[in-house]
């Protein structure tokens, strides 16, 4: 096999296993509006770390996170309805980035790569990124697993009996930004969402425990980054779409297929 | 008589520039049942939220003894349909609980059965008597009821604050809940809070029930159909639910099953 189909593979199977159990806490709590916004607002984040020349990985992370800590700021004034405010940060972050990578001089920044991900370029310091994020967040999560279940289940609930509430949702925002961040290189700020809900979604009707759901939403991503790598060194498709468009088929085929309704 | 488990001093709250709750103090004492009652918007749910440290005072004092274990019973359980949760794993978060004693709490409010039922799944009454075992699983001191019998029929009420009574008796834990029904939870109450943002009468209940405040507040009409509902419960049922009638004639306004 082809060195760069190799690293495209790892690269993808490695956002898909963190992607699957952060997407099920997505989808739970109806985040995915929230997601949206974060990752477009990381365009934000591309572009002011080439202008401060930081680490463009961290410089998403960061942006991630002070847009979170913002919005959650935002909504607990009521100003507007959530959903509104949602998308005003997120066009106006995105446009913010666009504007900002115009701004800077002699450098040719591939955009489209950003904006629907450019799988089959993974180098291998791109690797160490995913894989190192990956285990950041597989750690956090396994350590903050039931506390942040607590939360999605009632967080009065929790809070009475000691869960840290506020500390555990700063923690599952600074989670999304990370894998945020990691999953960029794969499917492109437009699409993360989708790799984040789509096969968390489609594990919903194959699974009966939390757990499992989580599990299952790993290895649906796994195989749709297969299936979308392999349609796109058949066909030349571009990758970040074909893993997508892999992943849809999947939930449509959980949907048609005539499963045990759990 | 030991400490109070809480105590409210003079405390004040005003939420969206309104006064929701203008010095209220109260204290809740080992092993007393303390209903709170009052009409809608009245600050009820607020209060016990002040109680339960949710919410931080304006001004006053709340204060709990320390480690005091809280059993709480929130209003109403949503949980998204996405989430695949069965009562068994509902009942271990955010800790795993030992496997006896859960079943044992699940038994004390008939709902063994619902073990490895999805959450979703259940009807009104059986999440209501979910959340009553999950409460009392952590071996409360204070046991705290925002409206349990909500979305409950009539009959299952009346097993609801039966079964309150009960585990009072069994584990001497205090209870304060808030009710909308004065004559149902009389029996097994032993103060009333009358609330209206501030505390209009408290006391046992008999005493409250003839209030001059408490009767002002609902109206003798509300305060008399707080007593006995919308439709006139003047008959019993039989195991079929049918009524069965001591009368030639069921009331014509209530029909059952």
């Amino acid at each position: 096999m082809a060195d760069f189909l190799l690293r495209a593979l790892l690269g993808g199977i490695g956002v898909a296993l963190v992607a699957g159990p952060l997407g099920a806490f997505v989808v739970w709590r109806r985040m995915a509006y929230f997601g949206d916004t974060l990752a477009h607002s990381a365009l934000l984040g591309i572009s002011l770390g080439i202008l401060f020349d930081v680490n463009l990985n961290l410089a998403v992370v960061v942006c991630c996170v002070l847009l979170s800590v913002l919005l959650v700021a935002l909504q607990k004034k009521h100003l507007i309805a959530s959903d509104t405010l949602l998308g005003i940060m997120a066009h106006s972050s995105l446009s913010l980035g666009l504007v900002a990578i115009s701004f800077l001089p002699d450098l040719r920044i591939d955009l489209m790569s950003y904006l629907f991900g450019d799988l089959l370029a993974v180098s291998r310091d791109d690797l160490y990124w995913i894989y190192g994020g990956g285990a950041l967040v597989g750690a956090l999560l396994l350590k903050l697993w039931n506390p942040l279940l607590a939360i999605t289940v009632n967080e009065e609930l929790a809070q009475v009996e000691g869960v840290p509430v506020t500390l555990t949702r700063l923690a599952l925002m600074l989670l999304v930004g990370i894998v945020i961040a990691v999953a960029m290189k794969v499917v492109g700020v437009l699409l993360i969402t989708s790799l984040l809900i789509i096969p968390a979604a489609t594990a919903r009707r194959l699974a009966n425990s939390p757990e499992r759901m989580a599990a299952l939403a790993s290895l649906i991503g796994c195989i749709a980054v297969c299936l979308g790598l392999l349609a796109s060194y058949q066909w030349n498709t571009p990758a970040g779409p074909s893993v997508v468009v892999a992943a849809a088929f999947l939930f449509s085929l959980s949907q048609i297929l005539r499963l045990p309704h759990r | 008589m030991s400490a109070p488990l809480v105590t409210l001093q003079g405390v004040n709250l005003r939420l969206g520039g309104r006064p929701v709750i203008q010095d209220v103090s109260l204290e809740l004492n080992p092993g007393r049942i303390t209903t709170l009652i009052g009409p809608n918007g009245s600050g009820k749910s607020t209060l016990i939220r002040l109680l339960l440290g949710l919410l931080q005072p304006d001004s006053g004092k709340v204060q709990r003894q320390p480690s005091l274990r809280i059993g709480y019973m929130p209003q109403k359980l949503h949980v998204d349909a996405t989430l695949p949760l069965t009562v068994r794993r509902f009942m271990q978060l955010p800790r795993r609980m030992d496997k006896t004693a859960l079943r044992e709490a699940l038994a004390m409010v008939n709902a063994d059965h619902l073990m490895e039922s999805p959450l979703q799944s259940l009807s009104g009454g059986e999440t209501q008597r979910v959340l009553l075992a999950r409460a009392l699983l952590r071996r409360p001191q204070l046991l705290v009821l925002d409206e349990p019998v909500q979305g409950v029929d009539i009959n299952g009420q009346i097993e609801l604050y039966r079964l309150i009574g009960e585990i009072r008796a069994r584990y001497g834990c205090a209870v304060f809940m808030v009710s909308h029904d004065l004559h149902l939870v009389m029996a097994s109450t032993d103060t009333v809070i009358c609330l209206n943002h501030h505390i209009c009468c408290s006391g046992h209940p008999e005493q409250v029930s003839h209030d001059p405040a408490f009767v002002e507040l609902f109206g003798l009409e509300g305060a008399r159909s707080l007593a006995l509902y919308s439709h006139q419960h003047n008959h019993d049922h039989d195991a079929h639910g049918n009524v069965i009638s001591d009368r030639p004639q069921a009331p014509a306004g209530c029909r059952h099953g």
